[in-house]
């Protein structure tokens, strides 16, 4: 068997469509679900395969499901988190472009589990062409009865739309995703509650990433132990690493959770462009703490990363080559982030601003001295003090940065200043 | 002053409002509807929008101004903006950009004389094997250089 599970059948032809899904394998995961299981014995499954967030956070899915409470008069609602604003980050556009009845097929499973019967995608806005996509193969699976008031006659009725963002990367973190949903700014909420208990509507709601939705058919199909095989025991399956900066070939490449980064950058992606050299590695989106170059080899997988200091997030892989200046790439962290804060959080939307004058005023070639340790105060100041964890996403790669590059950033500061 | 939105947009307002637990939650798909078909969202169109959703129109301005996609002047007939995130400029962004200030002889945030172009730069499109790139209104090209840039240009109408 082979080991990829999304991207398996990416090569084939016109695969977004449901006959070609159909052909190959397409929703028997979800008639075997609805006719063969039970919802407890579906949650077993998901949990004994410790499929992981593949949003960033990591958090088990089949535990998530488990605090919806079961016996409630309220509606519950699925939202699949498609706002992919993570610098760094394309898988899920390949899934929704390429797959997306296996999502939809997902999201069934998923739904019929918990006890849903409405969800949500949450996509970015500028996805424009993919929301249409996904709405196409939406309605390609009520008209074969895989959604709607009976899906396959089981009696279980289950609605899906797409729902657009408009350019923010803070809706991407669940309780902002649910306000944005409910039609408001993306400000984040207060936790607890959780959005388990407390999400969209005031009903209990599952939040999960695109990717993690599209593990679920084949865990179904092949079994928690297939999938825990494929991965890493405590971290099953596969991750689609999305490799972009300074290699020959970028792009996505799914491979088992635990592959070598350096493999990864090397055999897959190619290796370094022509006369470039490899000097960092930011191994999981822009919100990862950098790696050097002497640090990539090292198991791609959650724990691993967190060991190394760093964080596996969304497998977005950034290379960066000795010729470009942590100065330069310092100022593009910075400036995205004080972009990008809602403003809800002192620390966050004053600090951010803050570190990124300082940082552009480096860039200009007037820093001091003491520029880096006030730029650390500041991200100290965010660290674990804002209500979502945007804070700690922006303080994380400029801390990183500094103890690492440090100096090569003094070197920019004019002598005397 | 704009005209009215259609019965047309109205009715599929009312729809789209019909798949959500409150009316509100169809705010963000409303707006972008009311974008695509005036372009932009004026002070009118907000008030609009907040009467069919039965909503003060102060929340629609929050909305509006939070999220970076609406637009709330008028915009070229071609919208280009372009990445300026990390993985983009690392691959000469920033370059591309100035090649297309000169090239259409304005600055960031402005619009040609004629209405066509509006030159924007944007946080990560979500792109970024294709790195650098940009889109023009909904479309996506990556890959750039300036003769590619040039060639894309030239041949809008």
């Amino acid at each position: 068997m082979t080991d990829k599970i999304l991207t398996q059948h990416f090569g084939l032809e016109n695969l977004f469509k449901i006959d070609v899904y159909l052909e190959n394998k397409g929703y028997e995961a979800a008639k075997k679900a609805l006719t063969d299981m039970k919802a407890d014995e579906i949650l077993e499954e998901v949990k004994a395969a410790n499929l992981r967030g593949r949003g960033g956070a990591g958090f088990p899915a089949g535990v998530k499901w488990g605090f919806v409470p079961k016996d409630i008069e309220k509606p519950k609602y699925l939202c699949v988190n498609a706002d992919e604003g993570e610098p760094g980050t394309f898988k899920d556009r390949y899934i929704m472009t390429h797959n997306p009845h296996l999502l939809i097929e997902g999201i069934i499973i998923t739904s019929f589990c918990v006890g849903i019967h409405t969800a949500f995608i949450y996509i970015r806005g500028e996805y424009e062409a993919v929301a249409l996509r996904l709405e196409q193969a939406i309605s390609e699976a009520y008209d074969k009865d895989f959604l709607g008031e009976s899906i396959l006659g089981t009696g279980f009725k289950l609605d899906v739309y797409v729902h657009r963002g408009a350019g923010a990367y803070i809706c991407g973190e669940e309780t902002a995703l649910l306000e944005s949903l409910e039609g408001k700014r993306g400000n984040p909420r207060l936790k607890p509650p959780f959005p388990a208990s407390v999400g969209l509507f005031g009903c209990p709601t599952v939040i999960n990433n695109v990717e993690t939705v599209s593990n679920i058919p084949s865990i179904i199909l092949n079994g928690a132990a297939w999938f825990c095989q494929v991965g890493l025991p405590k971290d099953g399956g596969t991750r689609i690493f999305g490799v972009s900066g300074m290699v020959k070939k970028p792009g996505i490449y799914e491979l088992p959770v635990g592959t070598n980064l350096k493999e990864i950058i090397i055999k897959h992606a190619g290796g370094m462009m022509e006369g470039k050299k490899l000097k960092a590695v930011i191994p999981g989106g822009m919100s990862a703490p950098i790696l050097t170059a002497e640090e990539i080899d090292i198991s791609m997988d959650f724990d691993s990363l967190v060991e190394a200091k760093s964080m596996l997030g969304s497998a977005a892989i950034i290379v960066i080559d000795e010729e470009t200046s942590m100065l330069d790439v310092l100022r593009r962290v910075t400036k995205f982030y004080s972009h990008e804060s809602c403003g809800q959080c002192t620390p966050c939307r004053i600090g951010n601003s803050w570190i990124n004058k300082i940082v552009k005023r480096m860039a200009d070639g007037n820093g001091k001295r003491e520029d880096l340790d006030k730029i650390i105060q500041l991200a100290n100041n965010m660290m674990g003090k804002t209500l979502c964890p945007l804070g700690d996403a922006a303080a994380m790669p400029v801390l990183s940065i500094i103890q690492k590059f440090r100096k090569e950033l003094e070197s920019y500061i004019p002598l005397g200043n | 002053m704009s005209p009215e939105l259609t019965d047309q947009t109205k009715k599929k307002i009312e729809e789209i409002a019909s798949r959500y637990a409150s009316k509100e939650a169809a705010l963000l798909p409303v707006l972008h509807l009311v974008q695509h078909e005036k372009g932009f969202i004026s002070q009118q169109e907000e008030k609009q929008v907040a009467h069919l959703l039965n909503i003060k129109p102060i929340k629609v301005k929050e909305v509006v101004t939070f999220y970076t996609m609406f637009n709330q002047k008028e915009v070229g007939k071609y919208h280009i903006q372009v990445c300026s995130n990390l993985s983009c400029s690392l691959l000469g962004s920033e370059s591309l950009i100035d090649h297309l200030k000169n090239k259409l002889g304005i600055e960031i945030g402005e619009t040609t004389s004629d209405k066509k172009f509006t030159l924007m730069t944007v946080e990560c499109l979500g792109a970024c094997e294709q790195a650098p790139c940009m889109m023009i209104n909904f479309d996506y090209f990556g890959n750039l250089d300036k003769e590619k840039i040039d060639n894309i240009l030239d041949n809008l109408e």
